[in-house]
C-alpha cells in the first residue's frame, strides 16, 4: 500500500496537518503568527547548511529554526520590537539560505521543492520521519496542555501556580521547529505557517472551548490536505499551494457562515 | 514567617525599579502597599511569584507555600474560547471540592458557563479572586483587585477579604489605591516609591512626612489626592 505515491502523499499530508492544527491554535492565541513565519523562514538557512555539509535536512532545519527562535526570544525587549526583530531574522535567514544554495555546485537543486514542498516525492523514510515528528508534537502538547494553556492566558498566573513560563514557551518553540522541519516536504517553508494558522482561525468561530478548537482545527487541516491533494491531482496544480487554497476556502466558508448566523 | 524579602533590587535594563526592599509577611496579616504609579508595586509582586529576575537580594518563600495571585487585569485574546468554569479548573485539582466557595465569590452559579471574553470588569475581578482562593492559599497577593468596581463593590470586596482572613488565617499582601479603605482595614501599610518610603501601622504611616509628601495631607477623608513630588529626598540613594 505504501508503494503508491498518492498514498504516501496523503499520509504525509494528514500527519503534518494533525500536528500543525493544535499547535496552530497556540500560535493564534498567543499572536505568534509572525514568530512562526520567521521560524519557518529560518529553516531555509538550515536546509542550505545541510545541503552544503551533506547531512540530514530535517536536523539542519530544526537546529537553525530553534537557534533563530531562541535568540530572538533572548533579544526580545533588549532593544528592538519583537516584530521588527523577527522580520530581520526571518528574512535574513531565508535570503542567506538561498544565496548559500546557489554556491553549491555539482548537483542541481530544485529550490521550489523546499519553498512550496513536493509532497508527491515523499519517500517511506520521509513518511516515517514525519510521523515521528507528529507523535513528538502530539505527546508534548497533550502532556503539557493545561500549563501551556495557563501560560498562554497569563504567565504571571502560571508562575504563581508553580509553573515555569520559560519552559512552557520553549515547548511551543520546539514544537514549531519540528513542525516546520517535517512540513518542508509537504508544503515547504513558505506555506507551513498557513497549515498552522488557517485551520485554527477557521475553527475559532465554531469552537466554545480551547479543546474543541484544537479538535475542529485538526479536522479542517486533515480534510484540507486530503481534498487539496486530490484537487492537485485532478487539475494538475502544485500540491502545497492547492492544500493551502482548500484550507483558505474552509476559512472563508466558516467566516461567512459566522457572519450570517450571528445576524 | 511566610515570605521574607531581603535587600531586594530589580532593574529593567539599567533603570532601577526597586531598591533596598526589606519586607516580611506573617500568617494572618493584612499588609497593604501604597505608592504612586510606576513606583514598582506590581514589579514587587512579579518578583515574589518569580516572573521578574532579581538583580540583587533574596526572596525566601517556603516551596510548599500556596500562593493565590490576583493580577491587576487579565486580557484574554479574542481568539481563545474559554468558559469561566474551564478557566477555574485549569491546573486546579481542588475545583470540585471548593465549588460552594467559588459560587459564593462569583455571586452566581450561572457565571460558570459564560465565556471569559464577555465578562464585565467587575465579574472578571470576582473570577480572578475565586481562582486565587480555590487552592486555599496561605498567602493572597492582590494587585489592585478593586479596579473596575464601584464604591459599594469596593466596600463589599474588602469585607470579603476580611472574612477570608478570619476564616482561613490567610496572609494578605495587597496593592491598593483605595487609600481610605486601606487605612482602616490593614495591619500594616507600606509606602513604596522604588524603595520603602515608610511603613508601620496605618496611623503611623498616615502621619509620616514621607507619606504626606506622596499623597498630600488630606488622607483621612474619603478624598485622597494622588500627588507625587519627585523632589522629595530620603537617605537611600535611589537613582532616577
Amino acid at each position: 500500500m505504501l508503494d503508491d505515491f498518492m498514498t504516501r502523499a496523503t499520509l504525509a499530508g494528514i500527519g503534518v496537518s494533525l500536528a500543525a492544527a493544535p499547535l496552530g491554535c497556540f500560535v493564534v492565541w498567543r499572536r505568534m503568527a509572525y514568530f512562526g513565519e520567521a521560524t519557518a523562514h529560518a529553516a531555509m538557512l538550515g536546509i542550505a547548511i545541510s545541503l552544503t555539509f551533506e547531512f540530514s535536512i530535517l536536523a539542519g532545519a530544526i537546529l537553525v529554526s530553534l537557534i533563530m527562535a531562541s535568540s530572538v526570544t533572548i533579544l526580545e525587549g533588549r532593544s528592538l520590537f519583537l516584530d521588527t526583530l523577527l522580520g530581520v531574522a526571518g528574512h535574513s535567514s531565508i535570503a542567506a539560505g538561498l544565496v548559500i544554495v546557489s554556491f553549491i555546485s555539482g548537483i542541481r537543486i530544485d529550490l521550489m521543492a523546499y519553498l512550496i514542498g513536493d509532497i508527491l516525492a515523499v519517500s517511506n523514510m520521509d513518511l516515517l520521519m514525519i510521523w515521528i515528528g507528529v507523535l513528538i508534537i502530539f505527546s508534548l502538547i497533550i502532556w503539557r496542555w493545561s500549563p501551556l494553556l495557563l501560560v498562554t492566558l497569563s504567565e504571571d498566573l502560571a508562575s504563581a501556580n508553580g509553573y515555569n513560563p520559560k519552559k512552557e514557551n520553549f515547548i511551543i518553540t520546539l514544537s514549531l521547529a519540528i513542525v516546520v522541519a517535517v512540513g518542508i516536504k509537504v508544503v515547504g517553508v513558505l506555506l507551513i505557517i498557513a497549515l498552522l494558522i488557517i485551520p485554527a482561525a477557521s475553527a475559532r468561530s465554531v469552537a466554545s472551548s480551547p479543546e474543541s478548537m484544537g479538535i475542529i482545527a485538526s479536522l479542517i487541516g486533515v480534510l484540507s490536505s486530503i481534498l487539496g491533494l486530490n484537487a492537485a491531482y485532478l487539475f494538475d496544480t502544485p500540491t502545497g499551494p492547492s492544500i493551502v487554497c482548500v484550507s483558505s476556502l474552509f476559512f472563508l466558508i466558516f467566516m461567512t457562515a459566522n457572519v450570517f448566523l450571528k445576524k | 514567617m511566610l515570605i521574607k524579602i531581603s535587600n531586594l533590587e530589580v532593574k529593567y535594563g539599567s533603570k532601577f525599579v526597586l531598591k533596598n526592599m526589606n519586607l516580611s509577611l506573617n500568617a494572618g496579616e493584612i499588609v497593604t502597599i501604597v505608592g504612586p504609579n510606576g513606583s514598582g508595586k506590581t514589579t514587587l509582586f512579579k518578583a515574589i511569584i518569580g516572573t521578574v529576575p532579581l538583580s540583587k537580594g533574596t526572596i525566601e518563600i517556603n516551596p510548599n507555600l500556596r500562593i493565590g495571585y490576583v493580577p491587576q487585569q487579565l486580557k484574554i485574546d479574542q481568539t481563545l474560547p474559554i468558559t469561566v468554569e474551564r478557566f477555574l479548573k485549569l491546573s486546579n485539582i481542588n475545583f470540585e471540592k471548593s465549588l460552594d466557595k467559588t459560587e459564593l465569590i462569583l455571586g452566581s452559579k450561572d457565571l460558570l458557563d459564560v465565556q471569559i471574553n464577555s465578562l464585565s470588569g467587575g465579574e472578571m475581578q470576582r473570577v480572578l479572586l475565586a481562582r486565587a482562593l480555590i487552592n486555599d492559599p496561605q498567602v493572597l497577593l492582590l494587585d489592585e483587585a478593586t479596579r473596575g468596581l464601584d464604591q459599594p463593590g469596593v466596600a463589599a470586596f474588602y469585607r470579603k477579604i476580611e472574612n477570608i482572613r478570619k476564616s482561613t488565617n490567610c496572609a494578605i499582601l495587597m496593592i491598593s489605591h483605595d487609600l481610605h479603605v486601606v487605612m482602616s482595614s490593614s495591619d500594616r501599610v507600606i509606602c513604596v516609591n522604588g524603595h520603602i518610603c515608610c511603613q508601620g501601622t496605618p496611623e503611623i504611616v498616615a502621619t509620616s512626612p514621607e507619606y504626606q509628601a506622596l499623597f498630600g495631607g488630606d488622607v483621612d477623608g474619603t478624598f485622597a489626592l494622588y500627588r507625587h513630588h519627585h523632589d522629595h529626598k530620603h537617605d537611600s540613594k535611589l537613582e532616577r
